[in-house]
């Protein structure tokens, strides 16, 4: 009997903590199959965020590093321009990345640092309970947007991948989804992709996977995967915004 | 035929490889509960099994390894 699927070796055996039908899993599989495959788990360093994936230090079998609260691209530049023969990425939520962490990925982006970043976005701060987030939709209801997320009073959902692609800097802006098989399967081209760049030389890469929070959300995880496709992809659609090599699609 | 097989201990019961598979082969098991205090997924239709490893895209938990 052939072996079809089975976990990767960049993943440990450590139990995850996130909540049933978390997507954060399937994430973390994608970026430890893209390692396997790339034969780069020996030599890749990933920085792990503050946010529900604070713990993922325990979960790749790779070099960790924990950084600050949003600091994980100033912490993979540091890293990756003391010991550039090692492959530097981060995993990062939206609460991280594209709140208290926006001002690091921008300039990160604009710098075209030679990492690879993983934005997790979920559209709610899950680890604190289920606060609005920079990405949080209009109108949608949250902990702290009880009547829905007012656009006139806390301002519009900011799209990472979109505003990032207008800067000269970066080699690769990608926007995924992990809602059905598809779309997880396109994920992983994504992820392989934006480890490659790093390889060659190329810079910046970013894949944003839009994902789901079933508990905070209120819903099954079932429910929260369609959520994803009736309400965020509309607003977040998927596709490649920049790509300096082969031309966004 | 192809061989499904879960880490039923670190299995959380969320369902979603139940909904990915296109034969309707998996159930959440309502008479059990694990280690971790959830209903695990089992198989139910071995036979109409694919190995399509859909399933095991979903699980979040990686709790799956499908040969065939």
């Amino acid at each position: 009997m052939k072996t079809v699927f089975q976990k990767p070796k960049s993943l440990t055996d450590a139990p995850l903590h996130y909540c049933p039908g978390c997507p954060h899993g399937i994430i973390h599989r994608l970026v430890a199959e893209a390692l396997d495959e790339l034969g780069i788990e020996g030599k890749a360093i990933g920085v792990a965020p503050v946010g529900c994936a604070v713990m993922a230090y325990d979960y790749f079998a790779c070099d960790m590093i924990e950084a600050a609260h949003g600091r994980a691209p100033a912490v993979a530049t540091g890293i990756k321009r003391c010991r550039p023969e090692n492959i530097v990425f981060t995993y990062q939520g939206d609460g991280d990345l594209a709140s208290i962490g926006m001002a690091e990925t921008v300039h990160s982006a604009a710098r075209n640092e030679n990492i690879t970043v993983i934005f997790v976005n979920n559209a709610i701060y899950g680890m604190t309970g289920g606060q609005m987030a920079p990405t949080s939709l209009p109108g949608q209801v949250t902990q702290t947007s009880p009547y829905g997320r007012d656009v006139k009073h806390c301002g519009w959902p900011i799209r990472v991948s979109e505003m990032l692609a207008t800067l000269e800097g970066p080699e690769y802006i990608a926007r995924v989804a992990v809602n059905n098989v598809k779309n997880v399967n396109a994920a992983k081209k994504a992820i392989k992709k934006a480890f490659q760049n790093q390889i060659d030389g190329k810079g910046f890469s970013l894949v944003e996977v839009v994902s789901a929070c079933p508990t905070n959300w209120g819903m099954t995880p079932q429910q929260a995967l369609e959520w994803v496709e009736s309400d965020m992809l509309p607003y977040y659609p998927i596709g490649v915004y920049k790509d300096r090599t082969e031309g966004a699609k | 035929m192809p061989k499904v097989t879960f880490k039923t201990d670190l299995c959380k019961g969320c369902g979603l490889c139940v909904h990915a598979c296109p034969k309707g082969c998996l159930t959440i098991a309502q008479d059990k509960i694990n280690q971790k205090g959830y209903s695990p997924a089992q198989m139910l239709h071995e036979d109409k099994c694919i190995g399509c490893a859909f399933c095991a895209t979903m699980c979040p938990d990686c709790i799956i390894t499908v040969e065939k």
